[in-house]
């Protein structure tokens, strides 16, 4: 018996010790700072490898480029020599026609439809000239115009619609020396004209981080900070870091660029490339796999409820602040007569008599919703209940949605008008001679406004709160950002209160259960305590006298 | 008063204070890590709990399949079972008489190393509790690999509802080491191996069915 002990100890510790090792190497391995690299980490590199793009066209040397340009349409007309299908194909493109259908029978959805914001509201059927700044014909004509194409396949920052304008008056008179001007500026025209490149961040940015009338208004993960950004900010597009720019995820054909039009979600299935290698890669699965990351890591078992950008978008507007607010019921405020800009925090106006109030915020956490994909969209041929705020765009979806996960958006809240009889969101014209920000007259500006989109407007109006919920999926910050579990599972401070259908561990509880269970707990130690103290008293403690 | 002399005697083996220690330890672990997990508290974070929770866990279960296996080798398993026998005695001993300073009604022996009720609590904490805590653990751990026979808020209910029952016997249980012929000759006994009884202890036969061989 003896003897048996003697190798029973030993024999115990080394299995003791063998299960612990075990134990550890398969918890642990994920946690490991310096372990192999993740999955889909390994995969998305794989995915973008040949990264460099490479051209066997220099477009300095080609002839069509290299003559005297009078107008931004016979650029237009030299790029269609060779690339004879690009106008046509760009035609029927979004970024044209501004309606999600691409049919003008089809108005429902669109800034150049019967979409509204909660920003500058409508951009009223092209009929708002200030909207056309970012529309890519030339001389703000809309899409009565002829397409653009340096708008986005230039980088010469050369402002050729001036300079035309230019030469178009100055070859008006006959003067020999405005001549030799001409001539100089066609010479700055043809050497700004053969920088043709491929669209890069700032091509997309001059739109797209500029939405909603200035830098970081209406997204909140877009705006200038993203031209040229470190990997802290972006580790896709960070200029230390990958370097992306934006088609490298907005994958394209036929000039239709890989997104979310307004309620079609951007992808039906989120696909990898190993399922499928000529899906889009606009999905983070597309490119990291929807088990990304290392092997037995319980992360992964996050993949089929949290989305990616839930966790490795910690906050939005990191560098720039954003608009959080926005409230067109305090516009049009005088001083000495005349309208006026105050500036707050961040050097950002917080009132400006042509817009309103406004709120901005910097590194702002994102509001959680089921999304999958689609948004909701209320236009203003829809009816509204006015009696609480009208979610203009909402994330759509649930749990038991498989394409749903919980996605991270930021809210912009405001204030705006709508018709007060027919109960519909209403969008007033705003520049030009007749509108609101030359006559600070809101009656005048909807009536000129609604009939440029064909809707009726009843001549009174009133305001109503709205929300619109943008989709934060840029500016993804390095994985050592990425959340810590307790910002969701967390009784007190949840990031993800406001989630319902799911049980979230150190969120959730059973309320009658834990009620039980820590009474019969507390009714123990009462017991015990009694019982002990009884002893005590009576000075015994279990021995006969 | 010699017929009161206490003697000591070996009653548990190397093995068993080995895993008895290090099971009461684990259990200790598992309730700290599983109630921050749960949210009741802040103390290692809540991935460090929950990693340490699993190793632990899993090392619990793979550990107490070795214990099973010593259960079923030596006949020890005889130990947990439940009888009704002196059963009253020893409930009204720990509500009364112990205030009197009468001495327990069943002493300790190597063939019955429980009184009636230890068989009974300690019969439905490994053969009920435990049994349940690591199927609903080893549940909760695999959810997202296996077929999803229950719902996560079922197993995590179940999970910590027993983890509270749990809690309630280890306060009662470091509460009873108390009532040996001194405050901690118990735990002694536990960390020895030798426990302490009376010279005189007359051993009934069905108390010694788990030492009986044929």
């Amino acid at each position: 018996m003896r003897k048996r002990d003697k190798y029973c100890f030993p024999i115990i510790s080394t299995i003791i010790i063998l299960l612990f090792t075990f134990s550890f190497q398969s918890v642990y391995a994920s946690s490991l700072p310096n372990g192999d690299e993740a999955p889909g980490r390994k995969l998305a590199k794989q995915a973008v490898k040949n990264s460099k793009r490479w051209t066997t066209t220099d477009h300095a040397k080609i002839d069509a480029l290299n003559q005297d340009f009078n107008s931004g349409d016979e650029v237009t007309q030299a790029c269609l020599s060779c690339h004879s299908e690009a106008a046509t194909q760009f035609h029927k493109s979004i970024h044209w026609t501004w309606l999600a259908s691409g049919d003008k029978k089809d108005m429902r959805y669109g800034k150049a439809g019967y979409s509204v914001n909660n920003y500058c509201i409508s951009a009223n059927a092209m009929e708002d000239k200030g909207c056309l700044s970012c529309h890519p014909s030339w001389n703000k004509k809309g899409d009565k115009g002829t397409v653009n194409c340096l708008v986005c396949h230039n980088n010469s920052g050369f402002n050729f619609t001036e300079t035309f304008s230019d030469i178009q008056a100055f070859s008006q008179d006959q003067d020999p020396e405005t001549d030799e001007i001409v001539n100089e500026l066609q010479m700055e025209v043809k050497q700004a004209v053969s920088k043709i490149i491929l669209p890069g961040r700032k091509s997309c940015g001059d739109c797209h981080f500029l939405g909603g009338g200035g830098d970081g208004v209406k997204h909140g993960d877009l705006d200038t900070s993203l031209t040229n950004p470190n990997r802290k900010l972006d580790v896709h597009m960070g200029t230390d870091g990958e370097n992306f720019s934006c088609t490298r995820c907005h994958t394209t054909v036929d000039h239709n660029i890989a997104g979310r039009i307004y309620t079609n979600p951007a992808v039906e299935t989120r696909k990898s490339l190993i399922e499928d290698d000529l899906a889009p890669k606009i999905t983070c699965v597309s490119c990291h796999s929807s088990a990304p990351h290392k092997n037995d890591s319980k992360m992964n078992d996050h993949t089929d409820v949290v989305s990616c950008q839930a966790c490795h978008i910690p906050e939005f507007a990191r560098v720039n602040p954003t608009k959080m607010w926005w409230d067109w019921s305090k516009s049009g405020k005088m001083k000495n007569g005349k309208p006026y800009v105050e500036k707050g925090a961040f050097g950002k106006p917080v009132y400006k008599t042509m817009k309103g109030e406004f709120k901005w915020e910097k590194n702002v956490l994102p509001e959680y919703f089921w999304f999958n994909g689609s948004l909701t969209s209320i236009t203003a041929d829809d009816v509204i209940d006015p009696s609480e705020p009208v979610k203009v765009n909402h994330p759509v979806g649930d749990k038991t949605d498989p394409q749903a996960r919980i996605f991270p958006f930021k809210i912009h809240r405001g204030k705006q008008p709508y018709d007060k009889i027919s109960n519909k969101l209403v969008a007033p014209l705003l520049t030009g001679k007749k509108g609101y920000w030359t006559t600070y007259d809101m009656n005048e500006a909807i009536l000129l406004g609604n009939k440029a989109i064909g809707i009726p407007y009843s001549g009174q109006f009133d305001y109503v709160s709205t929300t619109s919920a943008f989709p934060i999926t840029h500016m993804v910050a390095p994985k050592e950002n990425a959340l810590t579990c307790n910002e969701c599972h967390s009784r007190t401070s949840s990031r993800l209160s406001n989630i319902t259908q799911i049980y979230l561990p150190g969120r959730d509880k059973s309320s009658l259960f834990d009620t039980i269970g820590w009474l019969s707990v507390f009714g123990a130690f009462a017991g015990v305590l009694l019982h002990g103290l009884g002893r005590f008293f009576v000075r015994k403690n279990g021995r006969e006298e | 008063m010699k017929d009161k002399n206490t003697i000591k005697i070996y009653l548990y083996t190397r093995f068993e204070r080995l895993w008895h220690w290090l099971q009461g330890l684990m259990i200790i672990c598992l309730i700290v890590t599983g109630f921050e997990i749960h949210g009741t508290y802040t103390l290692l974070g809540f991935q460090k709990a929950v990693n340490l929770h699993n190793l632990i866990g899993l090392t619990w279960l793979i550990m107490f399949a070795f214990f099973v296996f010593w259960l079923l080798t030596t006949g020890e398993w005889k130990q947990y079972i439940p009888t009704t026998k002196k059963l009253i005695l020893v409930f009204k001993y720990y509500m009364w008489d112990i205030f009197k300073g009468k001495p327990h009604p069943i002493q300790k022996s190597k063939g019955a190393k429980h009184n009636p009720l230890q068989r009974l609590a300690y019969l439905g904490i490994s053969a009920m509790l435990l049994p349940i805590q690591m199927t609903t653990g080893l549940l909760y751990y695999l959810y997202n690999d296996i077929p999803q026979i229950f719902e996560l808020p079922v197993i995590a209910i179940m999970h910590t509802f027993i983890a509270l029952l749990l809690l309630n016997f280890l306060i009662v249980h470091v509460y009873m080491t108390t009532t040996g012929h001194s405050l901690f000759s118990h735990i002694a006994g536990m960390i020895t191996g030798w426990e302490e009884v009376f010279e005189t202890t007359q051993i009934d036969a069905w108390e010694t069915k788990a030492t009986k061989k044929n």
